[in-house]
């Protein structure tokens, strides 16, 4: 074991010197791709690119997008077919220019739907000219090399996963060596004997001695414990099998559409209560309509690089974002709505039976519990599942140690007082209030 | 002894795999407590002409603590509203108070402090949300409501998510984050009933 160990250890600083080595590769590759930039920048000279994106970003995105159509064109290479002075006109005031009845600018006009774009007036021609020298800026490569470096990063970080696997594989291999060796030793030892007249014990032993199952049978000790042994095993088992009855903690069911609370709660800190609006309402915390959906997704209709992950891919995470437009009836080519929804059979996880009460609004609205108190921490999960037990016992322990929130409500004031004067206790918990009465949730 | 250690064996394998559940959730003691008659909340029956017991309100009906909204959703409606519609609620701390929690929740992530710079934004998620003081849109109480009851370009309709008494205390802190942005001192709450 310690020559394990030991060669874990080497084999951590080796992968981590790799990992360093090709990490400070990158870095100076993208140092190098950041000076290639700056000097295919001169598309407008003088121009600042960076102002212009800030500018675009605030600005123009709503509608335009460099290197895709939006509500309006792509902008990478306008100015292969548009002159500047006609964009300065058309990006100060459009309407103005098909009022006057410029050619290109009515053209773009009726091939865009009529769908007319914004006066921009406080935009100077400097303004402009950052503007488009950003869009006109080549199309970033994608980034293949902080791809290897991460996947490097996470053998790295997994490096005590695989190199496990090898380091048993390779004791197995030896094993299996050892027994190969025994046995040819064994066979010609036997071979000598026998060629050197030797009679070995064992042969002779071989018939006085009795069956194995009939000495165990014999033995009633043996078999007092064997039973004992028995009964606990299937005991302790059986136990742990009916305790786990109608306990569906851990469920984790495939849904169709793989949706990440990690990238929308975790990484973009959008609200539980954003999508799962009714929680604040209503005793259902209803599932969210495609339309709370498709506030932001009509927007994004990829994902980051950034976004994706050793185990999904960009193209994996772009695929189900499809189905979300699939669904939603939402075509993004033309950017409008077929009207052609389907239903999207989202698997339910939690579950409660029938025959108890459950109100979400009166936890999440009046009680002010953290939606992470019953359903864990679902900022961090992949895939959702059931966190809780969601048992009897559960519910109850809750309710015997949480203190109610009463704080800024004239109704509960008096009560709160009344009944901390009558258990002589600073806080009231929900146990004390009738929280645990029968009557509460089963009717 | 062995014996009656296969029939308890038996006995509980046959307790247990009757029970399973068809699923794929683990087993009940008693299905048919866990699993009424009754049609469940999103449940998907037969009975239903699509097959689902989520329906939409009848057309035309009025949801309870809704009023009809006369605005159509179109530009001419967008100007109308911005023109002519007031806030029906009183100004007051509680609907303030209210409007800026809903706000944090719904709006900030994209809408920043009314600035136009929220989660999102920063992370460039989504882009070009314009702040409250933007001079071109000089957005008013009647455009904001018209704009969260049907969305306008990129945003879309928050009228599933908030109902109408909210979507005016939304739209009274809007109207202070813009005014916060332009420099202007926000009147003094009115006392409440």
């Amino acid at each position: 074991m310690r020559k394990v160990t030991l060669n874990q250890g080497i084999l951590k600083y080796f992968l981590l010197s790799i990992l360093i080595v090709s990490l400070s590769s990158t870095y100076a590759q993208e140092s190098e791709a950041e000076e290639s930039a700056e000097s295919t920048e001169a598309a407008i000279p003088g121009a600042d690119p960076a102002e212009g994106k800030d500018l675009f970003n605030s600005l123009c995105a709503a509608c335009h997008k460099p290197y895709k159509d939006g509500v309006g064109p792509a902008l990478h290479g306008v100015t292969d077919h548009r002159d500047m002075e006609w964009l300065y006109k058309w990006i100060a005031n459009s309407q103005d220019l098909i009022a006057s009845g410029d050619p290109e600018a009515v053209e773009i006009y009726n091939e865009w739907n009529k769908v007319s774009m914004n006066a921009f007036p406080q935009l100077s021609e400097e303004d402009i000219d950052n503007i488009i020298s950003y869009v006109e800026q080549p199309k970033p490569e994608p980034k293949k090399k902080t791809a290897d470096t991460a996947t490097a990063s996470a053998d790295g970080g997994g490096s005590s996963g695989v190199s496990n696997e090898v380091i048993i594989g390779a004791l197995a291999f030896i094993l299996l060596m050892l027994a190969v060796i025994l046995y040819l030793v064994n066979k010609t030892l036997r071979k000598f004997a026998a060629a050197n007249g030797v009679e070995l014990d064992i042969d002779k032993n071989k018939e006085a001695r009795k069956p194995i199952w009939v000495a165990f049978a014999e033995n009633q000790f043996l078999i007092l414990v064997t039973v004992g042994v028995m009964l606990i095993v299937v005991t302790w088992f059986g136990y742990g099998a009916l305790m786990n009855i109608g306990i569906d903690k851990g469920y984790e069911p495939i849904q169709p559409i793989h949706y990440s609370h990690r990238i929308h709660a975790g990484d973009n800190q959008i609200e539980c209560k954003y999508c799962h609006s009714s929680a604040r309402t209503s005793k259902q915390s209803g599932i969210p309509s495609l339309n709370a959906c498709m506030n932001c997704h009509q927007q994004i209709g990829e994902v980051a690089e950034e976004t994706a992950t050793e185990e999904y891919s960009k193209e994996f995470y772009d695929e189900e974002i499809l189905k979300l437009y699939d669904a939603a009836g939402w075509d993004p080519s033309s950017q409008s709505y077929t009207g052609e929804t389907k239903p999207v059979k989202w698997v339910r996880i939690h579950n409660l039976p029938d025959f108890a009460y459950f109100n979400h609004s009166q936890h999440v609205s009046v009680g002010q519990i953290d939606c992470q108190t019953c359903h864990g921490p679902v900022e961090e999960m992949e895939i959702m599942y059931q966190d809780a037990p969601l048992t009897m016992g559960w519910c109850i322990e809750c309710h015997r140690e949480t203190n109610v929130k009463m704080e800024g409500n004239e109704y509960y004031e008096k009560i709160h007082e009344e009944l901390a004067k009558k258990y002589g206790v600073e806080k009231v918990t929900a146990a004390q209030m009738g929280a645990i009465e029968c009557g509460k949730c089963h009717y | 002894m062995s014996k009656f250690n296969f029939i308890l064996l038996a006995v509980l394998a046959f307790t247990v795999l009757s029970c399973a559940d068809k699923d794929g959730k683990g087993a009940q003691y008693f299905p048919n407590m866990m699993y009424s008659d009754a049609y469940e909340t999103y449940g998907e029956y037969d009975i239903f002409y699509d097959g689902q017991e989520a329906k939409l309100p009848v057309e035309g009906s009025i949801s309870r603590g809704w009023m009809p909204y006369e605005y159509e959703d179109n530009l001419d409606g967008y100007d109308a509203a911005k023109a002519d519609l007031k806030n029906p609620l009183d100004y007051t701390e509680k609907n303030m108070n209210k409007g800026a929690e809903l706000f944090n929740i719904y709006c900030a992530i994209c809408h920043g402090a009314g600035d136009g710079k929220g989660t999102l934004v920063q992370r460039e998620k989504i882009l070009g949300v314009p702040a409250f003081d933007d001079q071109g849109r000089a957005i008013t109480e009647g455009s904001v409501y018209h704009v969260i009851r049907y969305g306008l370009n990129t945003m879309g309709s928050y009228a599933s998510q908030l109902s109408q008494e909210e979507m005016w205390q939304v739209n009274m802190y809007v109207m202070k984050l813009k005014g916060d942005l332009e420099g202007k001192e926000q009147p003094p709450f009115e006392k409440e009933q």
